[in-house]
């Protein structure tokens, strides 16, 4: 009996099988020669095109709805203190990429205290509109004073896209947008298109710790919301000839969106700020103790890099949490990833595997990183580091 | 104090992948067990409740065999456990989630604080947390990794955030959400009391009727403004290592400093 939310042709089934080898979760049995699902069922869709016979549907929602009247893609500029994040510039090439498909106009939401010079950035990095909020309420980023001024702003203009980075505060803000907005949301993606068929955003996210990819849609709410992930897109050239219009807009902050107050802020050291580094020297069980990391910092030192650790290292109590790396850590996109000692488990791989080069040090030459690694050498890392940093220090 | 725990029952390993030969995907290890980070918010919502009174209660949305992960969240010392477990709720994406869960929330009478993991490693999304703050009213206080101070009295906490820039002190009022990072504590093992304790406590299995004053039409797949439109597997890294061997260690470093020099990486 089947009790999962897919829907089954009976008839049309021929028993194949494909349906049940495809299913991530496990909701999917042959019964008597036919296809049954259980409870288990996500709808997910990954049986629907496995499927030889297009046995399979899903219960048919929205199909015939059309999204309200929206228009217009939008980019929010994450800044802290006046300063943008590397993120928003990255979304505002893509913006203007997915603008420019629509034939639509660019706008950047530029939210802060006083932020008016950043408006004038967004618009040399691809914006040819500009929404400024300057609220002393603003000053520092607190999630619900934020997404009542962004709301509101949605609410008075109704754009069709909104892009946010998939920064803490970035996904913080999106999820408490679109909850309130009741639209939907695609956390983390790594690539966006437009779907030439209805002009929908095709989000392109991995999940699973990036063992799958999914693309996801919002057919029929608006904005269609997505967070970004960081350095996975380029950095558009900025023209600061362009021309655009700063528009300034009030906004009203109601008490429900002043709940907390930042106490303090204390800055985390290079070495940690794994998200913003360009290069990082991750250390793993191989290191031995934490005295292991102190060649990793070293070469770190020298190559402006941050130090990150795998869950062995973290665990064994050698290095803090804010350094790991992978599942149950951070998730990480530098230039170059500099691996010691670090055998390469799936749950670390999840965490790093998109990096632009690896590199693995590590004894044991059949150890899963060297699979993933750009460049190895098997050798103890107390040695092999040591002597990558002479050899570096003697050439820059 | 009343703290709910939102915790989610995954696969017990990522390590999905597809057979490029037949497209489809191949799964290895189908238990489940309690995401990774939801342990430290049942742990966190524990310690809490023993050094402030009151009592915890977890809850979880999905499908029926999830009773395991609650029993075993009751096992380490949760008092209730609500299961949200109907056709209806099937299907839901974060949006749907956060409302199903916060209509629960109401439906027990609300809470002094709400905890929840920082993400689900299935999904890896993060938004259910301020999705569930966002319904309900409350400060959403993410990416936790130390509870300063919960102050039942003047009904206000103080949280450490740890944000990729550097660790952040806030103070909010309650009720709040808060959701936790693996730094924040040690889980502890159910004891065996806990486990006779669990095994014989009902779970309450809990519908659309359960939940006063909801849109039927917000719960699982109709209430999901988010559709997937295809799954399928990332694009397999070239692999290929180059090992710089041969020779002593010395060279090998060496030859791997140029190589990285010529990349423009250093």
């Amino acid at each position: 009996m089947s009790s999962g939310i897919l829907i089954i042709d009976k008839d049309l089934c021929i028993g194949c099988a494909a349906c049940v080898a495809a299913c991530p979760f496990g909701a999917l049995a042959m019964e008597q020669g036919v296809a049954t699902v259980d409870e288990r069922c996500t709808a997910c869709s990954a049986c629907l095109e496995v499927c030889p016979v297009e046995a399979l549907s899903l219960p048919t929602r929205q199909a015939d709805l059309q999204p309200p009247e929206a228009r217009g893609v939008w980019v929010w500029v994450e800044q802290a203190g006046g300063v943008a994040h590397g993120i928003s510039w990255e979304m505002m090439g893509q913006g203007r990429r997915l603008a420019d498909g629509l034939q639509v106009p660019l706008t950047a939401c530029v939210l802060g205290e006083r932020v008016r010079d950043l408006a004038m950035e967004a618009i040399a990095f691809g914006a040819e509109r500009v929404l400024l909020v300057e609220h002393p309420e603003l000053a520092r980023f607190r999630t619900e004073t934020y997404a009542a001024a962004l709301e509101q702003l949605i609410e008075q203009e109704r754009p069709e896209i909104l892009l946010l980075g998939a920064s803490s505060r970035g996904r913080d803000l999106a999820g408490s947008v679109a909850t309130s907005l009741h639209t939907g949301l695609t956390a983390d993606c790594t690539g966006l298109e437009i779907d030439p068929a209805n002009g929908r955003l095709l989000q392109t996210r991995p999940a699973y710790g990036g063992n799958i990819m999914a693309t996801i849609s919002t057919p029929v709410h608006r904005p269609q919301m997505a967070t970004v992930r960081h350095r996975v897109f380029a950095v558009p050239q900025p023209d600061y000839g362009r021309r655009g219009e700063i528009v300034p807009r009030e906004v009203t902050l109601p008490p429900a969106s002043l709940l907390s107050t930042v106490l303090s802020f204390v800055p985390a050291s290079d070495e940690v700020n794994l998200a913003e580094a360009r290069i990082i020297v991750s250390g793993g069980a191989g290191l031995g103790g934490p005295d292991g990391f102190a060649p990793l910092r070293e070469l770190a030192d020298l190559l402006g890099g941050a130090i990150g650790a795998s869950r062995a290292a973290v665990d064994s109590g050698w290095i803090p949490y804010a350094h790991q790396v992978g599942q149950t850590g951070r998730t990480v996109r530098p230039e170059l990833y500099i691996a010691c000692g670090i055998s390469g488990a799936i749950q670390h791989r999840a965490g790093m595997s998109t990096s632009r080069t690896i590199v693995a040090i590590n004894t044991d030459p059949h150890a899963p990183i060297f699979g993933l690694a750009t460049y190895g050498i098997v050798g103890d890392c107390q040695q092999v580091v040591p002597a990558l940093t002479r050899a570096l220090r003697a050439r820059l | 104090m009343h703290v709910v725990v939102c915790i989610k029952s995954v696969p017990e390993t990522t390590q999905v992948a597809f057979n490029p030969d037949t497209g489809t995907m191949i799964r290895e290890g189908l238990g489940t067990i309690i995401n990774p980070f939801d342990m430290y918010a049942i742990e966190e919502a524990l310690r809490i409740v023993e050094r402030h009174g009151g009592r915890a209660t977890v809850m979880t949305m999905g499908p029926p065999q999830a009773a395991q992960e609650l029993r075993e969240a009751m096992a380490m010392g949760c008092e209730r456990g609500v299961l949200l477990s109907a056709r209806a709720f099937a299907g839901a994406d974060t949006w749907a989630t956060a409302y199903t869960l916060s209509a629960a929330i109401r439906a027990l009478g609300g809470a002094d604080l709400v905890l929840c993991g920082k993400q689900a490693m299935d999904g890896d999304t993060g938004q259910v947390g301020p999705g569930i703050a966002s319904q309900l009213g409350m400060a959403p206080l993410t990416y936790v990794w130390r509870i300063r101070e919960i102050e039942p009295a003047s009904g206000r906490i103080v949280v450490e955030r740890l944000l990729e820039e550097g660790t952040e002190i806030v103070s909010a009022p309650l009720p709040a959400v808060v959701t936790v990072l693996k730094g924040i504590n040690t889980p502890r093992y159910p004891t065996r009391r806990g486990l006779r304790r669990a095994r014989r406590t009902e779970l309450e299995v809990w519908g659309p009727q359960d939940l006063p004053g909801i849109d039927p039409e917000c719960l699982g797949l109709s209430g999901s403004p988010t559709q997937v439109v295809r799954v399928f597997s990332p694009e397999v890294r070239a692999g290929g290592v180059r090992l710089f061997e041969g020779g002593t260690l010395e060279t090998a470093a060496d030859a791997l400093a140029e190589q990285l020099i010529a990349d423009r990486l250093v």
